[in-house]
């Protein structure tokens, strides 16, 4: 990890992931192993590979939501590189509020918060006052066309599919770095699809490099630089 | 054990005038000893509150054993003492332990404050200010003024190792909180030379700034809670209060019925079954010190003296029989 | 990475090493080590018996642990062995710097005096002389624990639980303490009001920076108050890290079983 060049943003290697389910009988289930990867300024690498071959393991991995069992996954995080897998949580808190964003598959909020709160709160983290955090939160919410009335309710009585744009609006709602997205369009009709590909492309624009996993053929299409197949590390194992 | 014989107490002149039976002042030397030490602790940390051995005496706790003790174990045959209830010389109490120090110790008494050498009281200080050569015991039923709040000893006395008053002031917040004012009027809580919180005792909260810097030594002795404490002669102690509501003492609108006295602590006495009633000096002997100077009072009636236009306090002196009042019955 | 610099961490606000209690030959907890940043939220968590309370009960100090060191960043002086400082230094510590919130409002709150003067309290003991701005002060942060400021003279044995464990908290966070020891700040509350405190919470600590150590037995509270996981059983700290990580990847037998023992809603 010596020789990364300037558009380097992430890289993985040795990348190693098994589950041990202990009250299973200790039954152990390979997920991926010695991954190596390398995600760059403005692309968007596309995770590929039949269902249940593991991306969204690996796209979580990368966030340091499940633990790897060997290997590095290296963030460039401002000026530093930090290596997710032996990084203190701390460190991981700090990482994921500045450079990495993640949306993951399903809406994991905090009950009982206003949906303009769940949006702004990450930016007021960050240090924006809260009527800048505010108007920042507002104008993603009206892009992903949640309507103006939902904005002071908690999103969990909401339908499955504001509550997937409420999900792309709290990680869009900043410039992260890095965005890693799971699934981001899967339950959204066409207008709402075009927004986000809109938004992945944008963030394209200024830079970011995006890792996601992309069902729907047109989209991958449309924001896709390459693809990176999950599989290979398996059969290389 | 040859300075117990040596003691002045045991002086042939007390041995009799003494009742026979007992050793002077009723408690044996080595109890004196004892809280004679306590004593000495207590004035080389004004404030603190030294456990002591206090003895069953002949007497029940809450009639003042922790004052006798202390007492018994100051006074000294050519001593002249005092004892006052409730600022009063001839209630029970003060005529009963009067009497017992001159049958134990065979001590002269007096009901005067400027002759006496020593001084036990309970609920009062004197209004006369006192001297560099007298003593003022206080008798005292619960001597940790953060007893309210705190339950466990070793607690509030970690509290005052640690200096941790904060919670004193909780209940003053609380007064205030509720009455817009400090409402608490005796045992009022000090803080003495800038240390130790203490209680000064059940006396009226009008007492409290004589205790600062006074002349006289004060002793404070609590029997049933066995603990002795005190404030050395010429001894800052300054009550607790808020910036913004500062510690004040009790004024009436009234001077004494019977003196005149403006400057007084004054107690309310019923005169009849129809709600007459009049005020006048809780101290008896500042009272009848000032009679005998010629200061006399409206006899509590106030449209006398407007009458009269005799000047709110001091009214002439002659012009009422104001002695014939019941002023006795003060208990 | 040719010269990248390296990470800077701040400096711990409390670093534990090897922090181990035996009640005779009975072990409350063993070898306990992590380091707490400021701002930074750890949860605790284990079944009754676990060592929780009791390792919460050392590192805040109320309890000296059978060996290891409890070390405390101060304001004036650093990091300080918390059993090493004077017994004044460590209890003016503890109701300064620190708030601890327990679990029976009873032990955390002086039940024979008003609402106001235990929220003012706390001013009071460290010097504030001026009732005025201590009823100011009591007024603003029963407000900030959305209490009802028209019963600031009222007794706490008048209120709710709910509204016992805000005043609680309200006492704990008027000298701005910077760090605060939850223990199981909401188990015997109904669960409607266990939720408006655990938002209350978490607003407070999100807005304050407050570091925290939270003891509980309920994954959901951690999982949505804590940034970081200490999982424990049997007096040893059987898994840590993430809370998300350790709850959506648990390693250790234990960690799943606890996991997988949550009903579902």
């Amino acid at each position: 990890m010596t020789q990364f060049d300037d558009t380097v943003m992430l890289h993985a290697q040795g990348l190693s992931k098994h589950f041990v389910l202990h009250n299973q009988g200790g039954v152990k289930i390979d997920v991926f192993e010695k991954v190596e990867f390398t995600a760059r300024q403005g692309e968007c690498v596309i995770l590929a590979g039949p269902s249940g071959s593991g991306k969204s393991t690996l796209l979580r991995s990368l966030y340091a939501n499940y633990k790897p069992q060997a290997g590095s996954i290296y963030v460039r995080h401002g000026e530093a590189w930090v290596d997710l897998c032996a990084a203190r949580p701390f460190q991981i808190m700090e990482v994921r509020r500045d450079t990495l964003g993640y949306v993951s598959q399903f809406l994991r909020v905090i009950p009982r918060v206003a949906t303009l709160d769940l949006v702004s709160e990450p930016l007021i983290g960050q240090g924006l006052t809260e009527e800048a955090a505010r108007k920042r939160a507002e104008t993603i919410l009206a892009r992903l066309r949640i309507p103006e009335a939902l904005w002071s309710l908690p999103p969990s009585t909401f339908s499955g599919g504001e509550q997937q744009r409420v999900n792309i609006a709290m990680t869009f709602v900043q410039d992260y770095p890095i965005l890693l997205l799971d699934e981001p369009t899967a339950s959204l009709d066409k207008d709402n699809r075009e927004t986000v590909i809109a938004l992945i492309n944008e963030a394209k624009g200024r830079g970011a490099a995006i890792i996601g996993i992309f069902h729907d053929a047109e989209v991958r299409a449309a924001v896709g630089t390459r693809s990176y197949d999950v599989t290979e590390a398996r059969q290389a194992a | 054990m040859a300075d117990v014989i040596d003691h002045p107490s045991r002086t042939a002149a007390a041995e009799t005038r003494a009742a026979t039976g007992y050793n002077f002042a009723y408690l044996d030397e080595q109890t004196k000893r004892m809280i004679r030490r306590a004593i000495l602790k207590g004035v080389a940390v004004p404030g603190y509150q030294v456990p002591f051995g206090s003895r069953e005496m002949p007497l029940p706790y809450g009639w003042g054993t922790g004052g006798i003790q202390v007492t018994a174990a100051v006074i000294g045959p050519d001593d002249t003492l005092k004892v006052i209830d409730q600022g009063a010389d001839d209630t029970t109490n003060a005529v009963n332990i009067r009497s017992f120090f001159a049958k134990t110790a065979g001590v002269a008494t007096t009901e005067k404050t400027v002759e006496a050498s020593v001084i036990q009281t309970r609920h009062r200080i004197p209004e006369t200010p006192l001297s560099e050569d007298q003593i003022l015991v206080y008798q005292v039923p619960i001597p940790e003024p953060l007893r309210w709040l705190e339950p466990r000893e070793t607690e509030t006395r970690k509290m005052h190792a640690l200096e941790e008053y904060g919670a004193m002031h909780v209940s003053l917040y609380e007064d205030i909180a509720k009455y817009g004012r400090i409402t608490k009027s005796y045992n009022y809580p000090v803080k003495v030379n800038g240390r130790y919180v203490m209680s000064p005792s059940p006396i009226p909260k009008f007492d409290n700034p004589k205790m600062d810097r006074m002349p006289a030594l004060q002793l404070f002795g609590a029997g049933r809670e066995k603990r002795i404490y005190a404030v050395p002669p010429y001894t800052r102690v300054k009550s607790l209060d808020f910036e913004d509501h500062p510690f004040t003492i009790e004024t009436w609108d009234q001077c004494c019925a019977l003196c005149g006295a403006g400057d007084s602590y004054l107690d309310e006495v019923v005169t009849d079954d129809k709600g007459g009633k009049m005020y006048v000096c809780s101290d008896s002997d500042y009272c009848e010190q000032r009679r005998e100077a010629g200061h006399v009072g409206d006899g509590g009636d106030p449209a006398y003296a407007a009458r009269n236009q005799i000047p709110a306090g001091d009214a002439p002196a002659g012009d009422e029989p104001a002695g014939d009042e019941p002023a006795g019955d003060k208990q | 990475m040719t010269a990248a610099p390296a990470f800077r961490m701040p400096d711990p606000l409390l670093q534990v090493r090897g922090l181990t209690h035996r009640y005779g030959p009975h072990i409350g907890c063993r070898d306990v080590s992590f380091d707490l940043y400021p701002g930074e939220v750890l949860g605790i968590v284990g079944e009754s018996g676990s060592g929780k309370t009791t390792l919460l009960k050392c590192v805040s100090g109320q309890m000296e642990p059978t060996e290891g060191s409890v070390e405390y960043e101060t304001r004036d002086a650093g990091l300080i062995d918390l059993f090493r400082m004077s017994e004044a230094r460590r209890r003016l510590l503890m109701r300064t710097d620190w708030g601890i919130v327990y679990q029976n409002p009873r032990d955390g709150l002086r039940m024979r005096v008003s609402a106001g003067a235990n929220v003012g309290e706390r001013l009071m003991a460290i010097g504030d002389r001026h009732y005025g701005h201590i009823r100011s002060e009591a007024v603003d942060w029963l407000e900030r624990v959305e209490m009802d400021i028209g019963r600031i003279d009222d007794m706490p044995h008048t209120f709710s639980g709910g509204m016992q464990q805000r005043l609680q908290i309200a006492r704990n966070l008027v000298t701005k303490p910077r760090l605060v020891f939850m223990d199981e700040p909401t188990s015997g509350l109904d669960v409607s009001v266990q939720a408006r405190l655990l938002d209350l919470v978490r607003g407070l600590v999100r807005t304050l920076g407050i570091a925290c150590v939270i003891v509980t037995h309920d994954l959901g509270v951690v999982r949505l108050l804590s940034h970081r996981l200490m999982v424990m059983k049997g007096g040893n700290v059987v898994e840590s890290g993430l809370t998300d990580q350790v709850l959506d990847d648990p390693q250790h037998p234990y960690t799943q079983l606890l996991v997988s023992s949550i009903l579902p809603v």
